[in-house]
């Protein structure tokens, strides 16, 4: 399995380089903390050493040595379970935008870790809300755009940023996925699955290939058919961004197939088909509650978490990819609307916390506050989801990395 | 009720204010003119606000009585600045176009108009987008329930117009010819126009009594001289300091009366919009850039400029923010250091002051059009929902109703509008499904 064994090197470095600089010892108490393991803490302590979570309870003592820090309210480091910031920037100008790749319209090769900013000034925008997470890369608007990466919200470089470099490959279905170049395929959504399934049958006797051929005979290199065999595999998930009920059931339907892991994005009308989803063990990330509800999201309802999750489906919260004003939109603020809508306060929260991590195959890393965890923290000063409560503090790694009242 | 007689119901609007007096009782009162009531009473009739006060208010003989007990009740929200309605405006033949009117493209069956009643909103700007430097005359809607755009209009009290004017400046007028190229051209173009439309009103004047000396008729001066005579706002689109200040130059220059629209950079230049003395109406969106001229845009420029003593309105841009979270863009405003009170104002009486229109909507005094929300808790809570919607003394949203509830919440159906009959014979589907 040469394949498997290259993806899961590059991983390794990437995990290397995003070691930890020198870290200090700090607590941070906080009147309530929510752990997301368990019941809220009352005068919550969460002692951080080394860039880890090194203990956590009620009414802990603060060890000497350690710096102590205070908010109203702690929770765990928000993840924002699909954006593509850092690929496309707040100029919304040529030159920063990466996110879409119109040449072809399969193009599973292109990487994220490749175009990534971790500079870019939306990055910062998100962690001074206390995002420390992100999952980011290729965006919506071709049948497979590229890959996808998760980040934390800090770094100077991708190496320093990166948590999973091949997280999933970005797929769309539905009129997102259609060209109206005249003589260009996919012009239809028929067509479109025609080709995501010959190019996954071509990839599926590409790895058979290279893998049985004898030594010297072996198929030529190919980038497309090699990031679909890590879907193949299942290291990969497709991430498939469909909005109308029918081509949520199509994107069920190719899954299946070819036994790939899928998660559903976006999926505006996933409640009319809920029992499909669930009986298929797929995860959905909402699209952001007050996404705006036009073409294929015309019958999106702000509901769509509560009732996905009532039914047994995990979910996470989402803020999407805005193409115009605002760039971006917050996943914390996307909660706070679901919250309004049907999830209550902690199911809103674990939609872009624990849940967005196992949607992402990172819960033993992040979203939870459990020693052993990565540090990452937000603090705020009041409920979160208050339109008037500010985010006063951000920690990634053991580290501060955003201060101030946002 | 037969199909017939659903049919002679066509004559009569659907949602019409009670004969009878009615008085809603118990609610937190939030008159936005008037400190906040804790177990409040309002009276209307007939349309309009009888009287608002606390608990032992004089309720009319006959009148009907409405439990409000744990509801919070305020005005209904003035929208300075949507494009709900399907709204269109000027075309790509030139980049200003007086004559065009909002009025003649609105389709009163739009769900995005029937999520902004969902939202609380009572009065909305109209207006077409900022692709021109001046794209057409806005239409004040007032959203009664109605079958024709006719039906929703609010003409000024005073002068019998429908609406403003709306005009823009920065990147998205700029385009290729015969749009501006750069912003001076930009200014140039539309100092071009006003003085075409001073020479227009002298050539009126120097006609005298003589009909036949008159000019031929020309819409778009006659619009133009509407603006400036003060008879028509114009609601001008700008983002960037520099572009605000040359608003405000060319304001000077031909004296039209203007409200600055988005201001992402007023926090810049506060000070010379107080000194000019002219309203802003801000939009508060999710984050900054999307475009150049919003790089900068920051939720404090309402606070800033309520420091600055300039009036402060509130717009949803619709879609760009949604109607059905206008609410929100003052919290974002509270979030950033502007006051509640001011905030709350921003979303009322300020925008009635913007639209002309204060005496007769804003707020909750006698005398006022019996526009009104029932909310069910704290307006700037993010779980607060909009309960019901009145207008007019008439309810035109209430959550509890099935088919309004898909326009507040969203699901199958909620992006279509009502079919043409559906709002008209309410009651008539009503009654089937109770058979």
């Amino acid at each position: 399995m040469r394949g498997e064994s290259r993806w899961r090197a590059l991983a390794t470095v990437a995990l290397v380089l995003a070691g930890a600089p020198a870290y200090s010892q700090i607590a941070i108490r906080g009147e309530t903390v929510y752990t997301m393991a368990g019941p809220a803490l009352k005068d919550g302590v969460v002692l951080v050493k080394d860039g880890k979570i090194e203990k956590v309870g009620a009414g802990l003592e603060v060890p000497a040595g350690y710096r102590e820090r205070r908010a109203r309210v702690v929770t765990p480091g928000l993840i924002d379970a699909h954006t593509v910031v850092g690929l496309t920037g707040y100029l919304n100008q040529p030159q920063d935008q990466d996110q879409l790749e119109p040449s072809a319209p399969i193009q599973p090769e292109l990487r994220a870790i490749d175009a990534y900013n971790p500079e870019e000034r939306l990055v910062a925008w998100l962690r001074g809300f206390g995002v420390t997470t992100i999952h980011t890369g290729h965006g919506p608007g071709a049948l497979v755009s590229g890959q996808t990466m998760i980040a934390k919200t800090r770094g100077k470089d991708v190496d320093a940023a990166v948590v999973v470099p091949v997280a999933m490959v970005a797929a769309t279905l539905g009129s997102g996925a259609r060209t109206t170049e005249e003589g260009k395929s996919p012009g239809t959504r028929a067509k479109a699955i025609a080709l995501l399934r010959a190019e996954l049958i071509k990839a599926q006797e590409y790895a058979s290939k290279r893998e049985t051929a004898e030594k010297g005979k072996e198929p030529e290199r190919s980038l497309r058919l090699e990031a679909l065999g890590a879907v193949l595999r299942g290291e990969a998930p497709l991430l498939v961004t469909v909005h109308r009920a029918n081509d949520i059931v199509t994107a069920l339907r190719v899954a299946q197939e070819f036994k790939v892991r899928l998660v559903l994005d976006g999926a505006a009308e996933a409640y009319l088909v809920k029992d499909q989803i669930r009986k298929a063990g797929v995860s959905v990330i909402v699209h952001p509650t007050m996404a705006r509800d036009f073409g294929e999201t015309e019958n999106m309802s702000k509901e769509t978490a509560a009732i996905l999750r009532r039914s047994g489906i995990r979910v996470a919260l989402q803020s999407g990819f805005e193409s115009y004003v605002p760039k971006t939109r917050v996943v914390l603020f996307e909660a706070a609307a679901a919250a309004a809508y049907g999830l209550t306060f902690e199911e809103a929260l674990a939609a872009i916390t624990i849940d967005a991590a196992r949607v992402l195959g990172i819960e033993k890393r992040v979203g939870s506050i459990e020693p052993g965890k990565d540090a990452d923290l937000a603090l705020y000063d009041g409920d979160p989801f208050a339109w008037t409560s500010h985010c006063v503090g951000t920690v990634i790694q053991g580290e501060v990395v955003s201060e101030g009242a946002n | 009720m037969t199909v017939l007689a659903a049919a002679f119901a066509l004559a009569a609007p659907l949602a019409v204010a009670q004969e009878k007096p009615q008085a809603f009782l118990g609610a937190r009162i939030i008159p936005i003119t008037g400190p906040e009531i804790g177990n409040g009473v309002l009276v209307v009739h007939g349309g309009k606000i009888v009287s608002v006060g606390p608990e032992g208010t004089r309720i009319p003989e006959g009148a009907v009585r409405v439990d409000l007990s744990g509801k919070v009740l305020m005005p209904g929200l003035v929208d300075t600045h949507s494009h709900v309605g399907s709204v269109e405006g000027a075309d790509a033949s030139a980049p200003l176009q007086p004559d065009v009117r909002a009025l003649d493209a609105i389709d009163v069956r739009d769900p995005r108009l029937l999520k902004a009643r969902a939202g609380g909103i009572t009065t909305v700007n109209v207006m077409p987008g900022s692709g021109h430097l001046l794209s057409g005359q806005t239409v004040y809607l007032k959203l009664r329930e109605g079958s024709v755009v006719e039906d929703l209009l609010l003409p000024n009290p005073k002068t019998g117009l429908l609406g403003g004017m709306k005009m823009a400046n920065g990147t998205n007028s700029r385009r290729k010819p015969p749009f501006p190229g750069t912003r001076a051209k930009s200014a140039a173009l539309v100092r071009e126009q006003y003085v075409k439309a001073q020479e227009y009103r002298q050539k009126i004047k120097d006609a005298g009594d003589d009909p036949k000396k008159l000019p031929a008729r020309d819409l778009g001066m006659e619009g133009l001289l509407e603006v400036m005579d003060g008879k028509r706002m114009v609601h001008h689109h700008t983002h960037r300091h520099d572009d605000i200040v040359t608003v405000l130059r060319l304001q000077k220059e031909f004296g039209f009366r203007v409200t600055l629209h988005h201001v992402s950079e007023a926090w810049k230049v506060a000070d010379e919009i107080a000194a000019a003395g002219v309203a802003c109406s801000i939009i508060n969106v999710d984050s900054p850039g999307g475009k150049l001229e919003t790089m900068d845009l920051a939720w404090k420029t309402g606070a800033v400029l309520e420091k600055a003593g300039v009036l402060v309105g509130f717009h949803t841009d619709d879609p760009i923010t949604e109607s059905r979270f206008f609410l929100r863009s003052a919290g974002l405003a509270v979030r950033a250091g502007m006051s509640r009170e001011k905030a709350l104002y921003g979303l009322t009486q300020a925008g009635a002051i913007i639209l002309d229109l204060e005496d007769r909507i804003g707020s909750l005094a006698p005398g006022k059009d019996a526009d009104f929300l029932v909310l069910s808790g704290d307006p700037l809570d993010y779980r607060t929902h909009v309960l019901e919607t009145w207008v007019e003394g008439a309810k035109v949203f209430d959550l509890s109703r099935e088919k309004d509830r898909l326009y507040a919440v969203g699901g199958y159906g909620a992006g279509h509008g009502q079919p043409p009959s559906a709002h008209l014979c309410g009651d008539f589907e009503d009654e089937e499904q109770g058979r």
